[in-house]
């Protein structure tokens, strides 16, 4: 494949999409196929059928639409209304009245001027609603590959990595390390063999952005791959997704063939010397190989365990190379900013943290979903305009953003805008875009509770701290919430907490702690309004210790 | 090969390039306490014991991994180094069951070593006591989960010195446990050599030679009677009853 090939297979797919009159697009994605968008498909493809309308009126899979929680969705793309909670009965009338006599169906529809929309930025998410997420011919015609093309044609690999440098570009799995700068390491290393890895492990509770971009849009996941190989000089890559994303898989695989056999990967890419392959890794569901060493040593068929760094990936990586290690997010990040130019990405977004940042909201919130926003926007912005803030008779209480090892941002801090720093202040973090909205049902020591016995079971048992700290966080924890605990206990557990925090080997004990140091830290009432006074001798022992006690000077 | 010259709690020190903040240590009798370490196998850097700061950074480091850089500035044993490790011990002894009075290797344990070490006299933490198993099937020694720290000494011995590769880990978090083969009994294990390397190395009283366990050793008080009376009476016979 040339250039050109690619220009003219971009106008020929536009030219035959352009036939249809009308496009319908329903969200094919997981929150909407277990929300039933099945039956919705069938039922508009029968009515389609039965109407006559094949001709004027395509029908697509496409990628989350955003309104998770009002699924299934389906959008009419011609004169753009989108419609919630369609059924058969629903889908039929779409293509009777809307499609046949130009009526919308008003009940249904979503007003597409709501802030949930209005507050939103899509670089990311930018195909979804958009194009068929199993067609790659789909993604040629919205500007695809066109990046990597202009990367092995127009570029020499210090070129895209200087790119990716200006633009600012960090890394969205979490720690926000500078994409350019890891590659450049890599790209410096000297060796017979380096690698490209693509971390979709995603195994924070109830994140679902890196799921969505591998369902709706792989092929931008792979293009970001392809440019990251030609920009360090590496040949192969590996996608390492978890086993519980079947679909992702799949589509997955079905891109990667397809762009085998389109000659955008594999040997000579447009007629470059650049040879890449991508391969897929399943991994079997333990948080902690989403940590980069552990889930390096998990590509490679050990155990999926952290160990000490430095060394670090970009030094010794996969069978001790070089390797790239970043995030799904990250990778979707690379395209546009070769199409778009740099100065064009680092215009969006904070100074220090350019561009956007993909959510997946959920927790006590009116409209649950997957969304994109400038970094840097307020928080206040994301719980109440684009989630729609609490439901009805509950106020807000905190937002859970980091994953298990993020922190509670309280309500003082609501206008804090939301980048790696920023959250960093409030003892919270980006972490890989995980947001939960807490309202006044909730505790918050009970909250605290759930989060550590997630990290508790995640851990992988290698370090001390880790291991055994953060089974007797829980226990206190647990022993706080039975109303049983004194303030000796309080005060052990806090102290724990640093510890284990400060000393642990990996990122997963380094953080483990976060949610009670920061419900602490803003909470600290509800903790206290559980604790029994202390009474006399040491009731912070634990009754069963068979150990003559000496008190603590 | 270049020297570099840096600081350990106020003394300057020189290191070759390669060595760590733990072996200049010890080559110049600093003390750190450590676990995981031992001489000669791969490092593990997990136990958390060996941590030391360095001046400039927020982050704590582990002596037995990381190599100083010139005008490195390190402190082996600040107030809050002090009470990290000794909480550290805590955790340990409170994970398994380790009733030193009744182990083989009391006195000559190096979880005991390092209580004494970091000052530890009492445990804040709740014991607790899991069921972990013993495992006496091989014909020389025995492993007794039970008092096993999952320094992973074993491990690395017998895949990196004796190349058998009998011991690994099953299991995360608190429900690891150090497992022979594909989790069989030691005493089927095909690729066990039976060399002793692991009992050798393991710092507690997890791994041990068959006899030395207390409750092990034969007692006989029958046979004095025997004796003296053999002596006295010149009979050499027996009773039933001694005999039992
Ligand atoms: C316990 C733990 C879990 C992690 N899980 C993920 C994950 O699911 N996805 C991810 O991209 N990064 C995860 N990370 C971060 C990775 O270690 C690594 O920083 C990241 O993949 C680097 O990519 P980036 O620079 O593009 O963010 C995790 C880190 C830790 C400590
Ligand atoms: S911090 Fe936890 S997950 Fe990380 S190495 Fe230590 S035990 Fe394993
Ligand atoms: S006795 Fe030798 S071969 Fe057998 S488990 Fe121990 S170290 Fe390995
Ligand atoms: S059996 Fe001994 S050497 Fe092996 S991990 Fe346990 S304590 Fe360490
Ligand atoms: S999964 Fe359908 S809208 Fe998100
Ligand atoms: S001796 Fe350094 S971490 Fe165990």
């Amino acid at each position: 494949m040339t250039v050109e090939d690619l220009r003219e297979l971009a106008e020929k797919e536009q030219a035959r999409q352009a036939e249809y009159e009308h496009r319908i697009l329903y969200c094919s994605s997981a929150g909407c196929v277990s929300s039933g968008c099945d039956a919705v498909k069938n039922e508009l493809k029968k009515a389609i059928g039965e109407l006559g309308l094949s001709k004027k009126c395509e029908m697509i899979g496409t990628g989350c639409l955003g309104l998770c929680g009002e699924g299934p969705l389906v959008f009419v793309h011609s004169d753009p209304t989108l419609y919630q909670h369609v059924d058969a009965t629903v889908a039929r009338r779409i293509v009777e009245e809307h499609i046949g006599q130009g009526k919308k169906v008003k009940e249904n529809e979503i007003d597409l001027n709501d802030p949930f929309f209005a507050s939103q930025k899509k670089i990311v998410l930018e195909n979804m609603g958009k194009i068929n997420a199993e067609s790659i011919e789909e993604y040629i015609a919205a500007d695809g590959y066109e990046a990597l093309a202009k990367a092995l044609t127009e570029m020499v690999p210090e070129e895209v990595i200087s790119e990716i440098r200006k633009a600012g570009l960090r890394g969205r799995g979490g720690a926000g390390y500078p994409t350019g700068l890891k590659w450049d390491i890599v790209r410096k290393g000297v060796a017979d063999q380096k690698y490209i890895v693509c971390n979709a492990d995603e195994g924070d509770p109830g994140a679902f952005m890196d799921r969505s971009v591998l369902e709706g849009d792989p092929h931008r996941v792979l293009e970001g791959m392809a440019i990251a190989g030609y920009a360090v000089g590496a040949n192969q890559g590996f996608i390492y997704v978890r086993a519980e994303y079947p679909l992702a898989i799949d589509r997955l695989k079905t891109a990667i063939k397809q762009a085998e056999r389109f000659g955008l990967l594999g040997n000579g890419i447009f007629e470059s010397h650049f040879n890449f392959r991508i391969d897929i890794r399943i991994g079997a569901g333990a948080f902690v190989c989403g940590e980069e060493t552990a889930l390096l040593r998990s590509v490679m068929g050990r155990r999926g365990r952290p160990k000490v760094r430095p060394p670090y990936p970009s030094e010794k990586g996969l069978w001790d190379k070089p390797t790239v290690i970043n995030n799904v997010e990250t990778y979707a990040n690379v395209a546009p900013i070769l199409r778009n130019g740099s100065g064009w990405f680092a215009a969006i977004g904070t100074q220090k943290s350019p561009g956007t940042k993909v959510f997946a909201i959920a927790g006590n919130v009116k409209r649950p979903g997957l969304i994109e926003v400038p970094m840097g926007i307020a928080l206040r912005k994301i719980v109440f305009d684009i989630g729609g803030g609490t439901p009805e008779g509950t106020t807000f209480k905190a937002a859970q953003a980091g994953g298990p090892s993020g922190g509670c941002i309280p309500t003082e801090h609501l206008d804090i805008p939301v980048d790696y720093e920023s959250l960093q202040t409030v003892g919270a973090m980006m972490g890989s875009g995980g947001m939960i909205v807490i309202d006044n049902t909730s505790n918050m020591v009970e909250v605290a509770k759930y989060f550590s016995e997630f990290c508790m079971d995640e851990s992988c048992g290698k370090c001390i701290p880790c291991r055994v700290g953060t089974k007797h966080i829980y226990m206190m924890l647990d022993k706080i919430v039975k109303g049983e605990a004194t303030e000796n206990d309080f005060e052990l557990l806090k102290e724990l907490c640093v510890m284990v925090k400060e000393t642990s080997l990996c990122g997963l004990g380094q953080s483990a702690p976060n949610g009670v140091l920061s419900t602490v830290r803003f909470f600290k009432d509800e903790y206290l309004s559980k604790l029994k006074k202390s009474s006399e001798g040491n009731t912070h022992l634990n009754e069963s210790s068979s150990v003559p006690v000496v008190k603590e000077a | 090969m270049s020297v570099i010259t840096f600081t350990i709690d106020g003394e300057q020190y020189s290191a070759k390039e390669g060595d760590t903040i733990l072996q200049v240590a010890r080559d110049n009798k600093i003390p750190i306490p450590t676990l995981c370490y031992l001489e000669g196998l791969s490092t593990f850097g997990a136990c958390r014991l060996c941590v030391v700061e360095i001046e400039g950074s927020q982050k704590l480091f582990p002596a037995c991994t990381t190599k100083p850089t010139e005008s490195m500035i390190v402190h082996t044993n600040t107030v809050k180094l002090k009470k990290y490790r000794k909480m550290i011990v805590e955790l340990l002894a409170s994970e398994g069951n380790h009733q030193c009075a009744v182990c083989v290797v009391n006195g000559h344990c190096e979880l005991q070593d390092l209580a004494y070490e970091v000052e530890l006299d009492h445990v804040r933490f709740p014991y607790l006591f899991p069921k972990k198993s013993l495992d006496a099937t091989h014909k020389d020694f025995v492993i007794d989960r039970n008092r096993c720290v999952l320094c992973t000494r074993c491990v690395r011995v017998c895949h990196e010195v004796e190349a058998a590769h009998v011991w690994d880990i099953a299991g995360r978090g608190i429900d690891c446990e150090i497992i022979a083969d594909l989790n069989q009994p030691w005493g089927t294990s095909p690729s066990c050599t039976s060399c002793g390397k692991c009992v050798r190395v393991c710092p507690t009283g997890a791994l041990f030679d068959k006899g030395a366990a207390v409750g092990e050793m034969q007692k006989e008080s029958g046979f004095i009677k025997f004796i003296v009376n053999a002596r006295n009476k010149h009979e050499w016979v027996r009773t039933a009853h001694e005999e039992e």
